[in-house]
């Protein structure tokens, strides 16, 4: 299997939002390639016929009657909030300018 | 006060003694309590087990329980005992950081399961214990708020990633604690320690307010100092919890009783064949087979057993737990809580998220989201995270057929005794290896316990001794565990312990 490189890490990092530096980028990238080498162990049992396990319990959808309980108060939800407004959660600009 | 009282005797007693103690009057809470704190005070600048201590919190909790015996009513079986909670349960009002920068200011609005069940056992809750970030992690390096020192040698690691719960007990900073173990967090720290840590069966304790690291794999559970004291605590947190979907909805097996018997007689123990070899320490594999011997001369049957999958768990679980990872930290966005970076109002969002995420996670943390985010890609997904997925289900298989013919499986916890703080900090794949035998009973979901079997007669640290049953079998772990602990301390003359140096 292919290993990892530095420009490989860089659009990962794009992908799961990490605006990494430079040097990051060269220390992920060598450590990356070490644990993915490792890790490939697992693709000698992929040709084989076995069902994949996601989960260890066999996970049924659990439903609760349709009934008010108590709840966090407006001002609760809102205590962690690196910024609110209005009672809402304050956010940096989502869509351009243009 | 009296020698009962004194301070000493006080934060070297175990649960049990203590919540006996407190019902027939012999101590108060608050005493109790004052005892803990002040030990806290004394030793946690070396030891750094604590993020956060609630002392008026601990106090006013203390002062309930003995108002309540005051007034004659009855107390549950831990009232008034002190308790180290993982800095990974919310706790309304008192900081939860999870060892990260990202959370370092975040006071909950509410309180985990776990949390409330403690509040209504009146248990006293000192305060927060220090972890690896997230969870991530066998060392408790990995904290954004620096280490923890293993009290039997401050210079090495406590395990992780409970280090802080594990370090709290050994250094008699509190008779209990709480961990979670995804991968061996609360097992492999047991075993540096010399402390008792059990990892329930998925689904036995909520997960409900516990900060998600890897869904399918984490699982809170009890540590102490004895195997009872671990019972007694898993029988408070333990049940049904409609809070959490995957939560088991049937009765706790009774581990209290398990733990008081300790009988192993006719019982058959398998002994894992794969877990020996190479990266094995010697006086690891030295106190283990004498624990070996030893189950045989109480009068259980030893077998050798061969689970051949298990030499997959590792590769399988390093993509599984940071895929699960990936996905369960894309909530920290920057936008409703926790830490907030570069917003200053040229910056959009999603750039604002970038950069929060870069300042606030770190290394392992993000070594695990690029990973996981890798093993999740399409093209790569077949290769890396089905495969993993199909190991998981044989390694299941590999547990199911070696508990057709024993009752319970063993193997030492962890290759090798506690290793050099920075040691391994920068090498991720040697760090990974110190989960090596905890990983299977993960990613099949049973459960498991480890407990001190001795020290390495190469270093004079403290082994420790895995005992894996299969899922709501968890009775199982404690009537092993209690006649190992029981046997192993008639030999020594003394709790393992009381060898540890003074602070």
């Amino acid at each position: 299997m292919p290993g990892i490189t530095r420009e490989e890490v860089a659009h990962l990092a794009r992908l799961a939002r990490l605006e990494l530096k430079d040097e990051e980028l060269d220390h992920f990238a060598g450590q990356l390639d070490d644990i993915i080498g490792a890790v490939a162990a697992v693709s000698d049992v992929a040709d084989e016929d076995v069902p994949p396990t996601s989960h260890p319990l066999p996970l049924t959808n659990v439903m609760r009657p349709d009934e008010v309980r108590p709840s966090l108060t407006p001002q609760q939800a809102l205590s962690g909030a690196p910024a609110q407004e209005q009672q809402r959660f304050k956010v940096p600009q989502i869509l351009g300018e243009e | 006060m009296s020698d009962l009282t004194d301070v000493t005797s006080l934060t070297s007693m175990s649960a049990a003694r203590i919540a006996a103690g407190i019902a027939a009057g012999e101590m108060t809470a608050v005493e109790v309590t004052e005892a803990h704190l002040a030990r806290i005070a004394a030793v946690d600048e070396k030891v750094h087990a604590f993020l956060h201590v609630d002392r008026e919190g601990a106090l006013a909790q203390a002062r309930a329980v003995d108002e309540k015996r005051a007034r004659g009513e009855e107390l549950g079986p831990l009232a008034g005992v002190p308790l180290a909670l993982k800095d990974i349960f919310t706790t309304e009002g008192i900081p939860t950081t999870v060892g990260s920068k990202i959370l370092e200011n975040w006071i909950p609005p509410y309180d985990a399961t776990v949390t409330k069940r403690l509040k209504d056992a009146d248990v006293v809750i000192l305060g927060k214990t220090n972890m690896d970030e997230f969870a991530m992690g066998s060392s408790t390096e990995n904290s954004a708020f620096g280490p923890t020192g293993n009290p039997w040698d401050l210079t090495r690691i406590p395990g992780g990633s409970g280090g802080g719960s594990s370090a709290s007990l050994a250094a008699f900073e509190a008779p209990l604690a709480l961990g979670t173990d995804t991968g061996g967090s609360i097992r492999q720290p047991a075993a540096m320690t010399a402390t008792v840590g059990v990892k329930p069966t998925y689904g036995g304790v909520s997960r409900y307010g516990m900060v998600a690291f890897s869904s399918s794999l984490d699982q809170g559970g009890p540590c102490a100092r004895t195997v009872l004291d671990a019972a007694l605590l898993h029988a408070v947190i333990a049940g049904h919890d409609p809070l959490d979907s995957t939560s088991i909805d049937q009765p706790v097996p009774d581990v209290v009783a398990a733990a008081r018997q300790g009988d192993v007689t006719g019982l058959r123990v398998g002994v894992v064949k794969e877990f020996r070899g190479e990266g094995y320490q010697a006086g690891v594999m030295q106190r283990f087979d004498e624990s070996v011997e030893l189950l045989r001369e109480l009068g259980a049957e030893v077998v050798e057993v061969s689970c051949p999958s298990f030499t997959k768990a590792l590769a399988a679980y390093y993509l599984i737990a940071p895929s699960e990872c990936s996905s369960n930290l894309a909530r920290f966005d920057a936008m409703r809580y926790g830490l907030r970076v570069g917003d200053d109002g040229s910056r959009g969002a999603e750039e604002v998220t970038a950069l929060t995420r870069e300042a606030g996670f770190g290394d392992e943390v993000k070594r695990r989201v690029m990973l996981g985010t890798y093993a999740l890609s399409s093209g790569y997904y077949d290769a890396y995270y089905g495969s993993a997925q199909k190991v998981r289900t044989l390694i299941t298989r590999d547990f199911g057929k070696a508990f057709e013919s024993v009752d319970v499986l063993i193997s030492p916890t962890t290759p090798t005794t506690a290793f050099p703080i920075g040691e391994r900090a920068d090498d991720p794949m040697a760090m990974y290896l110190a989960d090596l035998c905890t990983i299977p009973s993960n990613l099949a979901g049973n459960a498991a316990m480890s407990l001190p079997c001795g020290l390495a007669p190469e270093d004079g640290l403290p082994v420790g001794l895995q005992i894996i049953a299969p899922a709501m079998a968890d009775d199982r772990l404690y009537r092993v565990g209690a006649a190992i602990e029981a046997a192993l301390q008639a030999r020594w003359g003394h709790p393992l312990l009381e060898e540890a140096p003074s602070l």
